[in-house]
C-alpha cells in the first residue's frame, strides 16, 4: 500500500456520442492520493480538464457507496478494476502502484451502446425487468413478519440473488456479452419465495425472450460473470433459470 | 416445434442443444475408447477386430451410428452459430481484456478447440470409418473378421499422423474439461451436493479418455503392440 502521492497515466475511452468513432486518449495525473476512490481520481481529472477548457470525461455514478449499480468502468481489462467484490466507486487508488498506466473503457456490448465516453445505455436491463421481474399483487398493509413461513435457507438464497445491483459487470466481462447472470438473479429472487410462484413460469419465459430480443449473447458457462460480480451472484442462479425455463417450455401448457 | 414456442431458438434452448448433444458425444467416446482399448489385449488385434466386427454388424449400433452423426452435426452447426452470434453481441472489442483473471482459457476457447477437433475428425473419419463402411478393409484376420487392426498398424507408421492424433487428443482433453461440467450446468443440474462430484468426474473423464486415446497411436508407432 503506497502512502505518498501517486503519478499515473490514464488511457481513457473518449467518444462524442453513440454514432461517433471513439478512441483512447492519454492523460497524465500527478499528486493522486492513494486514499482516493477511483471515481474521485476521475473527479480530479475532470477538474483539470474543465480548468483547461476541455470537455470533462462523462461517466456514470450515483451513490458512491457500492450499492446503486451506476458506476461502470472497465479498468485494465476487468469490470470494476482489479479487486474482487467491489464496484468502481469502492475501488481505491491504493490498489494501484505509483507510475501505473491504467486503461479505462466503457462496458462493451451491442445491447449497451455507448452514450458518451464511459457512459453506456443500460436501459436494456430495465426492459428485461419490465418484461416480468415483478409480482402482480396489491400489497395492502404490511403483514406480520412471520405470516408466510419461508425456510431460512430459501430466504437466504433469494436474498443473495436479490443483492444484484444491475451494474452490468457480468455482461461487460462475459466474452459473449451474455446477460444471463443478471436475468437469472432477477428471476431467482422471486422464484424462491411464495409471492413469486403464481407468475413463476410466465416470468422466466418473458424475461428470457426480452433478454434475447435486446441482443445479448448466449451463455457458455465460462464463469467470468460470477468471478467479476461485485455482489458475488452465483452461477447456481443461471442453472435455476434454465430449470425454470425448461419447466415452462416443456411442462407448462402456456407458451409466452 | 410450434407447440414448444421458441424453446429451441432461445438463448437457453440453443445451449440445451449443445449440452445434450455434448453429453451424447461424451457417452459415445466412452464406447469408442473401450472398443479401441481392446488393442491392448495384444493378441495381434484378434479381440479388437471382434469388437469392430460387432460394432459394424449389430443393427442397434448401426442405427445409433445415424443418431451419432446427427448429434455430431447438430453440435458442430450449433457451435459455429453460437460463436458467430456471440461475436456479434460485442461489435466493438475491448482494447485490453484480462480474461485470465476470471475464467479458464479453455472455457473461453471452446470454438477454437472444437474447430481443431473438427479438422482432426475429417482426417480420422476419412482414414478409418470410410474404409470400414464403404471402400472395404483389404485383409481378414485368423478369425475371419475384417482386419481393422492391420489398418491401424499401417496408418500409425506415419509419424506425422501420430503427432496429429496426439495434438487432437490434447484439444479433446481441454474441450471436455470445460464441456463435461458445463453441459450439466446448462441442463440446470447445479447442486451443492452433486456439482463437486460432477466436476471431479469431468476432470478424470477428460484426462483418462484423452490419455488412453493418445496412447494408442504412440504405442503402435513404437511397436509396443503387435
Amino acid at each position: 500500500m503506497s502512502t505518498g502521492n501517486m503519478n499515473l497515466t490514464l488511457k481513457v475511452w473518449r467518444q462524442k456520442n453513440t454514432k461517433a468513432k471513439g478512441g483512447l486518449v492519454d492523460y497524465k495525473l500527478s499528486e493522486i492520493s492513494p486514499d482516493m476512490s477511483f471515481l474521485e481520481m476521475f473527479d480530479v481529472l475532470n477538474e483539470q480538464l474543465i480548468s483547461k477548457g476541455d470537455e470533462p470525461v462523462v461517466f456514470d455514478h450515483d451513490c458512491r457507496e457500492g450499492i446503486c449499480g451506476a458506476c461502470s468502468m472497465y479498468i485494465d481489462g476487468r469490470p470494476h478494476g482489479p479487486k474482487d467484490r467491489v464496484t468502481t466507486c469502492q475501488l481505491h487508488m491504493r490498489s494501484f502502484k505509483d507510475g501505473d498506466t491504467i486503461v479505462v473503457e466503457p462496458w462493451r456490448a451491442k445491447a449497451f451502446p455507448v452514450i458518451k465516453d464511459l457512459t453506456v445505455d443500460r436501459s436494456a436491463f430495465d426492459r428485461v425487468i419490465a418484461a416480468g421481474g415483478f409480482i402482480s399483487v396489491n400489497t395492502g398493509n404490511a403483514q406480520d413478519a412471520n405470516n408466510l413461513p419461508i425456510p431460512k435457507v430459501q430466504a437466504d438464497s433469494a436474498f443473495e440473488a436479490a443483492a444484484c445491483i444491475g451494474c452490468g459487470a457480468c455482461v461487460a466481462t462475459c466474452k459473449n456479452a451474455s446477460a444471463m447472470l443478471f436475468v437469472s438473479a432477477k428471476i431467482s429472487q422471486l422464484a424462491q419465495l411464495p409471492q413469486g410462484q403464481p407468475e413463476r413460469y410466465r416470468r422466466v419465459q418473458s424475461m428470457v425472450a426480452q433478454m434475447d430480443a435486446e441482443g445479448f449473447g448466449n451463455c457458455t458457462n465460462t464463469g467470468a460473470c460470477e468471478a467479476e460480480c461485485p455482489k458475488g451472484i452465483s452461477l447456481e442462479n443461471i442453472a435455476r433459470m434454465n430449470r425454470d425455463f425448461y419447466s415452462a417450455k416443456f411442462v407448462s401448457e402456456e407458451d409466452i | 416445434m410450434a407447440s414448444f414456442g421458441n424453446a429451441f431458438s432461445s438463448s437457453i434452448g440453443k445451449k440445451l442443444i449443445m449440452g445434450i448433444t455434448g453429453l451424447f458425444l461424451i457417452s459415445f467416446l466412452l464406447v469408442h475408447c473401450f472398443i479401441n482399448a481392446l488393442i491392448y489385449v495384444n493378441d495381434g488385434g484378434l479381440t479388437f477386430n471382434m469388437g469392430a466386427h460387432f460394432m459394424g454388424t449389430n443393427w442397434i449400433i448401426r442405427a445409433m451410428e445415424v443418431v451419432l452423426f446427427a448429434g455430431l452435426l447438430a453440435h458442430i452447426i450449433q457451435g459455429f452459430r453460437l460463436v458467430l452470434q456471440n461475436q456479434a453481441a460485442r461489435p466493438v472489442k475491448y482494447a485490453v481484456t484480462n480474461g485470465a483473471a476470471n475464467s479458464k482459457w479453455y472455457s473461453r476457447s471452446m470454438g477454437l478447440l472444437g474447430t481443431l477437433l473438427l479438422i482432426f475428425l475429417i482426417v480420422h473419419i476419412n482414414k478409418f470409418w470410410v474404409m470400414s463402411r464403404f471402400t472395404g478393409i483389404p485383409t481378414t484376420d485368423a478369425n475371419g473378421n475384417h482386419d481393422l487392426f492391420a489398418v491401424m498398424v499401417e496408418t500409425f507408421k506415419d509419424p506425422l499422423l501420430v503427432v496429429l492424433y496426439v495434438l487432437a487428443m490434447v484439444s479433446l482433453a481441454y474441450h471436455l474439461l470445460h464441456g463435461f461440467s458445463s453441459a450439466f450446468q446448462t441442463l440446470g443440474w447445479n447442486h451443492k451436493k452433486y456439482t463437486p462430484i460432477i466436476k471431479s468426474v469431468g476432470i478424470w473423464y477428460s484426462i483418462i479418455i484423452s490419455l488412453l486415446f493418445a496412447s494408442m497411436p504412440i504405442a503402435m508407432y513404437l511397436g509396443l503392440i503387435k
